[in-house]
């Protein structure tokens, strides 16, 4: 193999002209990782050591005790803590699924099908990647209200579910998929329903995998439709829940909103190391022409 | 290819319906709603051009504050994030699997908790009194005599809110690129090699950048989005909309201003078109860049 000052991309051994990288990387990453691993020592620490002089990173005496004021509070409130996490999971799980179902279907038609508006609607939906929801809040809520699904769980779900993106990296998977096994499958006698379930779907699982991540993160952090399109505290989220503890700024707020942040954050990080080699699977199809 | 004439059309129904709805329909709306003067209560009342006459010469805040930080803060989160991230994972690209994907999941990380993690964090390391971490680190260092309030500090906010957007900007364009680099025939680089690329950085601009356009502009695309969609960041960490002296008031900050606290529906709307304007713009110089169709 030809190789430029001895390293090459995707290497499949150390070698020593690798470790010029390394000397930035790890630095970088560091500087990247911190915040995370400050919030998980910050969340087990007690009380003297939130507030201690001088600042300490990492916990000395960890306990639980954040995480039992953290039920607790919610509990005397008139909306227990377990609430804002039912409602958290109903609306995510109800978006993720939602989103693959009605991505992968339009992914299908758009790649392996042929019909008159074809190329214009994936170039719509090419340019709504360069959408901003914030941008358009205001007619989003007023649609929202006409609709009359304000203040339910539909507010959070169903503007979530069409999300340019998943589509956009869905359909270039699909791309992917040969059509002599789409054809082969026609010969048989197989219609489209059949071929969508029983060759498209399996075929493309790390693209599957891929969307749900995306809009897994998507879902699970917004804070925006609690804010907006509901207003009462039975249907907001967790993530609108913890906003506010960590905005509160009361003394205990913020060994509480650190406890908070890392029950949001570690399922992001689970999926994700789960399905990494999958995301990347798919990323390598994600080119935009 | 499937040839039926219903069926695609069939498939395509339930996402077309959302999208239409959520997405098309509010953009279109926005656009006539920037045209009227609206309050929430009364019918829209047509004003023709004014909302856009009014934010170009009347709205001093707009003028003064809010239009440079934003083209400020999408310059730097934008371009420079870009590139920060093509960097990142080329470097990535040059290393062994585990150790690559190890600190690949490290980079994107903060991508993933941006919002959630970010308050609790950040509004920690920049408490304005001595048990702030920096504070704390400055004051060990000799830097400092006095603690300095960061987020009451117009000098300090900008900065910080764009350290804070980069910090998170490792994201699904990131991960896009990285893939892409490791999709590059590394034969491509073996004939390179023949043909007289001599270091790295001809490498990358001779062999690897045009091999993968399509990623470089999806992640283009991705990095401009994120950048004017970060807005949130200077509300959060001061805990304030507008943020102090709109020192980090930055365009979606001043839709919500003036639709949210104010009621200027009409207003904020012309503001929300002209932010779609501008990703359009920003976006279309990335694509003439990156394009394939020459």
């Amino acid at each position: 193999m030809a190789a430029i000052g001895g390293t090459r991309v995707n290497p499949k051994k150390f070698h020593k002209n690798q470790i010029p990288f390394y000397l930035y990387l790890v630095p970088i990453a560091i500087f990247m990782g911190m915040p995370i691993v400050y919030i998980i020592n910050h969340a087990f620490k007690p009380m003297d050591e939130l507030f201690a002089f001088p600042p300490r990173f990492f916990v000395q005496h960890p306990s639980l005790i954040n995480f039992q004021n953290l039920f607790q509070a919610a509990g005397s409130s008139s909306i227990p803590f377990s609430r804002y996490v039912f409602n958290s999971l109903v609306v995510t799980v109800a978006v993720v699924v939602l989103s693959v179902l009605i991505s992968t279907m339009a992914a299908f038609a758009l790649s392996k099908m042929k019909f008159r508006f074809k190329n214009p609607i994936f170039e719509i939906n090419n340019l709504a990647l360069m959408f901003v929801a914030t941008a358009v809040t205001i007619p989003r809520y007023l649609t929202i209200s006409q609709i009359g699904i304000l203040d339910t769980y539909w507010a959070h779900i169903l503007p979530q579910v069409a999300m340019p993106v998943c589509l956009f990296l869905i359909k270039q998977f699909v791309d992917g998929v040969p059509n002599s096994l789409i054809e082969a499958a026609q010969l048989e006698g197989a219609g489209s329903w059949k071929i969508y379930y029983k060759i498209i779907l399996p075929l493309i699982k790390p693209a599957i995998a891929t969307g749900a991540i995306l809009v897994f993160q998507n879902v699970w952090n917004n804070i925006e439709t609690s804010n907006l399109f509901t207003t009462s505290e039975g249907v907001k989220t967790l993530a609108f829940y913890m906003n506010t503890l960590s905005t509160a700024g009361s003394v205990q707020g913020q060994g509480m909103a650190a406890a908070a942040s890392l029950i949001m954050f570690i399922p992001n990080l689970l999926l994700f190391v789960v399905m990494q080699s999958s995301v990347m699977n798919t990323m390598a199809h994600s080119g935009l022409k | 290819m499937i040839t039926k004439k219903k069926t695609p059309y069939l498939f395509l129904l339930p996402y077309l319906i959302l999208f239409t709805v959520f997405i098309i329909i509010p953009t279109v709306m926005a656009v006539g709603l920037s045209f009227t003067n609206y309050n929430a209560v009364q019918t829209p009342a047509f004003v023709g051009l004014t909302n856009y006459i009014n934010l170009l010469t009347q709205d001093t805040i707009f003028l003064q504050y809010v239009l440079p930080n934003t083209i400020l803060f999408s310059l730097v989160v934008g371009p420079v994030g870009y590139m920060l991230a093509f960097f990142l994972a080329w470097s990535l690209s040059q290393l062994t699997k585990l150790p690559r994907t190890i600190l690949a999941l490290i980079l994107y990380s903060p991508s993933m908790t941006m919002g959630v993690a970010m308050t609790v964090m950040w509004r920690v390391v920049f408490l304005g009194n001595q048990s702030g971490i920096a504070n704390y680190v400055l004051t060990q260092l000799g830097v400092i005599t006095e603690p300095i309030v960061w987020m009451l500090n117009t000098d300090y906010i900008m900065p910080i809110v764009i350290i804070v957007a980069l910090w998170g900007s490792m994201g699904v364009g990131f991960l896009a690129m990285l893939a892409g680099l490791l999709d590059v025939n590394p034969e491509l680089y073996e004939a390179a090699a023949i043909d007289g690329v001599k270091n790295r950085f001809q490498e990358v601009f001779y062999i690897t950048i045009p091999s993968m356009k399509p990623q470089m502009l999806f992640g283009a695309v991705m990095s401009i989005v994120n950048a004017f969609q970060a807005g949130n960041i200077g509300v959060m960490l001061t805990g304030s909309n507008p943020t102090p002296q709109y020192a980090a008031q930055l365009m979606t900050n001043h839709i919500e201003d003036y639709g949210f606290t104010r009621y200027e529906m009409g207003y904020a709307a012309a503001v929300s078109v002209g932010l779609l304007g501008l990703i359009y713009a920003f976006s279309y110089v990335a694509r003439k860049l990156f394009s394939e169709k020459e």
